[in-house]
């Protein structure tokens, strides 16, 4: 079918044979109107992975826009202009789940050069879907002195009632503030009052749609922005600016998978995996699989895949001490990933074993906290 | 008023609630809900986005001079589509199939792909800011040669509960939208052509009744002035009302600027004026941050002439300037009023410099920002006031009189955006073939005129009653149509409206009531009773034997002699008009039992055998 609009806006479909091409009309030029930056106010880098914060639908393509400029973005949200001055790098412009460890690497090198070149803090436009995979990569691949704010929305750009507006504006003044660390900023609640600031290693997606999807897990968020106020609040947990020295850690491991457990998962599932270098199961309640299962995961330890036991229970810790399965695992050499979550559990065993060639000493690091990401108290509740 | 010398040229929107099981693009019902049933609030701010040629729509400008914050009300029949919190599902199969069957009466011809559209509406009715309307079919035909554009598919707005707060159960509710020709020259042709679609959409039996489900924009226009589209006009009858008042209007604005002209008037400066307020006993003003005054040189007492009734030229700036969010302005054609004195007036007008044949116009604002802004509104539809185009083109809303307010400038075409969300539907030949046309609610009702003898005024009502089957079922079983429509029309309206709960009266129990009235086990006469008994519990059994105990003749014969016998003085000064007073007495002897036709046969041959033995 061809789409033909109409004088009134409408667009209607019809039969390509029915209609004849009279001409093409001439390509409508954007305005051009320049926003005046104030250099007087911080320096915020803005990375771009995939243009959700200021994008629209292009007519003559179909697709999504991909210029990304700071004019485009400050002409899309104004209000971003009393908060800093910006530089943008378009470094990808992907939906997220298309999201490589590759790209995690160019992302992680490019926010470096930013820092590095005086960025008061780091923004990092990104599609919701794998998002938190990214914010737990970027956490372990660099050593931050400000804050790196990954940030996205959940209802498109194009819309009205879009909360790219309230996020981008809430996530530089995140990144502005005294913030040191990793994190994730969307919407608090489903109104238009608040932002949580979200630690990138214990943050996930809880929600295929709504604004509020991004929640902490088993931990509270680290702070808050209120809108329109801007205000930012830290919670007392949160790592503060200048706390670490800038360093880069680029090197990941691909070659790592995680596979959740299931009632009744044949074993041959589990020889796909051979030759993998780490392998996260997220195992049902305190970490278990089939013990029909053990014995397909002890031949894959034993060929030198360093496997590490999350749960798909989300919050809690794994204790594979409890019940005999658990204790089988043990004893077959699986790893107990304490309370990480899966993802984030996945993207560490990716950066640990790119970083650390010895088995145990690679085992003892995903048992211990780097990055807020495992940790030792279990304090907070559902 | 000629109005075809005028020029009136005016064209119809009607938008109908359909009748579905489910809402356009949620599965949640279309049941409409009390407010204080809501079951959480949440609030949005909206934003003018750009259309996908890069413009922003003039009509969302307008709505985005001030930040505006919108709350909503969900209920357990809400879900998270319509608070803006989920794609939207598939367009509703059943709603389309409505709008297709409308085409075909028409004689419409069904767009072969419907392709969703976001239309934008950021005046908080939509929680998404747009509306999502599709292009079902065109090029369709009335009875008086005029046209019908299009039929467009549209989910219903959010319900306005107060100011900016909405209620989420009306969002959603697939509504048919007929859009006519500028065809009609008359006040009276709009109306007739509305009554005319109103009847066609009714006839379908699938759309929703009631106050508020059926709603009317006026598209008006005269020579020389300009097309204005009024919005929900909800009662037929203010229609022609409607339009003769915006073509006053559109005359007087006409008028208006030819005086203007002559005068040479102009907009002059504007100014800070809260210092001269520091005092006053106003209390719009008393509360104002900031006062600002506007001079426009040569208005005099034309900014409080009346262009419709109760509207003003200043009733126009008004409304320019409470987009800026004030409540309003003050002009001098109507000072000193409102707590403001005469020495205020005096030393406005020497402050700004304003003659006798000067009008200075006040706006008072929560701050500079605010007050600068609405100034700024009426300088410019001051400065339309006696410009070429002195009625502009404009979307109003209906006040309950009939005349009109200034809501936003008429949308373009740019206000329309692809629902990415949404794919489109094919309505191909064999899909279009299938669709069948029902029989219009005028042609059914001269059916029943000619077949069954109901007065006109009932079969119509009856044509378009959802008792219809009942009806069909009641007089396939023998009972007498005129019998059956009435008690369906009449007789339960009026117990309803009596505040009897007809819902608890079965089809079955209507049934058997009629038949027992057509067997004469019953009088009609008691039917109201019998319902009565048994919407408050009763069964049939019982309510027949309390309210229609059975007589038979001879027992009638012998209370009817019983009567006369104790009424004989009576009888034998009123002779035969003693009949009417004493059925009374009968019928209630009797409770309603037997027919009054049959009373009556034995009355009067009780009365004329009482009379005669009288005599002999």
């Amino acid at each position: 079918m061809a789409v033909v609009k109409l004088d009134s806006g409408y667009n209607i479909g019809v039969a390509p044979g029915s209609c004849r091409v009279t001409g093409h009309p001439e390509p409508a030029l954007g305005k051009n109107t320049d926003v005046e930056q104030d250099h007087k106010l911080p320096t915020l880098s803005i990375v771009s992975t995939g243009g959700t914060i200021a994008s629209r639908i292009d007519y003559r393509t179909g697709s999504v826009t991909s210029q990304f400029n700071a004019n485009d973005i400050l002409i899309a949200i104004p209000e971003l202009a009393d908060i800093a001055n910006y530089r943008t790098i378009p470094l990808a412009t992907i939906l997220s789940e298309n999201m490589t460890p590759a790209i995690w690497q160019d992302l992680a090198r490019a926010v470096h050069d930013e820092i590095r070149d005086g960025a008061r803090g780091i923004i990092v436009t990104h599609g919701t879907d794998t998002m938190a995979y990214s914010a737990a990569a970027l956490s372990f691949m660099i050593d931050t002195p400000v804050p790196i704010v990954f940030v996205g929305s959940q209802r498109s750009a194009d819309r009205p009632s879009s909360d790219n507006t309230m996020n981008a504006v809430c996530a530089a003044a995140a990144a502005t503030s005294d913030l040191g660390e990793v994190a994730v900023v969307m919407h608090a609640t489903t109104s238009d009052d608040i932002c949580s600031i979200h630690r990138g290693t214990r943050v996930r997606k809880m929600h295929t749609s709504r604004r509020d999807a991004f929640r902490s897990l088993d931990i509270s968020p680290i702070g808050e922005i209120g809108y329109p106020s801007r205000k930012v609040t830290l919670g007392p947990h949160a790592v503060l600016r200048e706390t670490h020295s800038l360093a880069l850690h680029d090197k990941i491991e691909p070659h790592c998978a995680l596979v959740q457990f299931y009632p009744g998962m044949s074993p041959d599932l589990l020889k796909a995996y051979e030759g993998y270098k780490g392998l996260i199961i997220a195992g049902t309640g305190l970490g278990h699989v089939s013990t029909a299962l053990i014995p397909a995961l002890g031949r894959l330890i034993t060929g030198g895949t360093l496997v590490v036991m999350t749960s798909q229970c989300m919050h809690g810790r794994v204790c594979d001490r409890v019940y005999d399965t658990g204790r089988d695992l043990l004893a077959a050499g699986v790893i107990e990933g304490g309370d990480m979550l899966p993802e984030a559990a996945l993207v560490k065993l990716m950066w640990v074993l790119a970083n650390e060639n010895n088995r145990e000493k690679a085992a003892a690091l995903m048992q211990s906290d780097l990055k807020g990401e495992c940790m030792r108290r279990s304090a907070y509740g559902l | 008023m000629d109005y075809k010398v005028l020029g009136l040229v005016a064209g119809i929107e009607i938008h109908q609630q359909l009748d579905t099981a489910e809402k356009l693009f949620c599965h949640c019902p279309t049941t409409l809900r009390e407010i204080p049933e809501h079951n959480g609030e949440f609030f949005r701010y909206l934003r003018a986005t750009v259309s996908e040629m890069g413009e922003i729509d003039r009509a969302a400008l307008e709505e985005m001079k001030h930040h505006r914050k919108f709350q909503y009300y969900t209920y357990d029949s809400t879900c998270l589509v319509e608070n803006d919190e989920e794609p939207p599902a598939p367009i509703n199969d059943e709603a389309l199939a409505i709008c297709l069957t409308i085409g075909k009466m028409f004689g419409m011809v069904p767009v072969p792909q419907v392709h969703t559209m976001r239309k934008l509406v950021i005046d908080g009715s939509n929680t998404s800011g747009f509306q999502r309307t599709a292009l079902v079919a065109f090029n369709g035909a009335l009875p008086n040669g005029g046209e019908i554009e299009t039929i467009c598919l549209e989910e219903e707005a959010a319900q306005r509960v107060k100011d900016e707060v909405f209620s989420l159960d009306r969002l959603g509710i697939p509504l048919i939208e007929i859009t006519t020709s500028p065809c009609m020259h008359t006040p009276e042709d709009v109306q007739k052509v509305a009554e005319y679609i109103g009847m066609v959409l009714r006839s379908t039996g699938r759309v929703k009744r009631g106050l508020g489900t059926i709603r009317q924009d006026v598209n008006i226009s005269i020579a020389n002035g300009a097309r204005v589209e009024i919005k929900g006009v909800q009662e037929l009858d203010l229609i022609a009302e409607v339009v003769k008042r915006e073509v006053q209007r559109q005359q007087s604005l006409l008028e208006l600027r030819a005086e203007l002209c002559s005068r040479g008037a102009s907009v002059s400066h504007d100014d800070d004026v809260t210092d001269l307020f520091r005092d006053t006993q106003s209390s719009v003003l008393k509360k104002a941050k900031k006062i600002r005054a506007l001079l426009l040189k040569e208005f005099a007492g034309l900014v409080g002439r009346e262009i419709q009734p109760e509207r003003r030229l200043g009733s126009e700036m008004s409304d320019y300037a409470k987009k800026c969010g004030v409540g309003g302005i003050f002009h001098t054609d109507e000072l000193p009023a409102y707590g403001v004195t005469e020495e205020e007036v005096a030393s406005l007008r020497s402050h700004i410099g304003a003659g006798e044949r000067d009008c200075v116009i006040l706006v008072s604002g929560a701050g500079d920002k605010q007050a600068m802004c609405a100034i700024a509104q009426v300088a410019k539809r001051a400065c339309i006031a006696f410009s070429d185009k002195p009625v502009p083109e404009e979307t109003r809303k209906m006040l309950e009189s009939g005349s009109t307010a200034y809501m936003r400038p008429l949308p373009g075409a740019a206000r329309m955006y692809p629902e990415t969300d949404v794919l489109p539907v094919l309505i191909d030949e064999a899909r279009w073939a299938s669709v069948t046309v029902p029989e219009l609610l005028t042609v059914k009702a001269e059916r029943f005129i000619k077949a069954f003898g109901i007065e006109k005024n009932y079969a119509l009502q009856l044509a378009a009653s959802d008792k219809l089957p009942l009806f069909d079922r009641a007089v396939k079983e023998g009972i007498k149509p005129k019998l059956a429509a009435f008690t369906l029309l009449s007789t339960l309206t009026e117990l309803r409206r009596d505040g009897v709960d007809t819902r608890k009266i079965t089809d079955a129990a209507y049934l058997r009531t009629l038949h027992a009235v057509e067997q004469e086990h019953a009088a009609k006469e008691a039917i109201p009773e019998i319902f009565r008994s048994i919407a408050a519990g009763s069964s049939f059994e019982e309510a027949i034997s309390k309210l229609a105990p059975s007589v038979s003749r001879g027992e009638l014969e012998a209370i009817v002699r019983k009567i006369i016998a104790e009424r004989s003085d009576f009888i034998a000064q009123k002779g035969k008009a003693a009949l009417g007073p004493l059925m009374g007495v009968v019928m209630a002897e009797v409770r309603g039992s037997v027919d009054g036709k049959i009373v009556s046969d034995i009355l009067r041959k009780e009365i004329d055998a009482a009379a005669s033995s009288r005599n002999s």
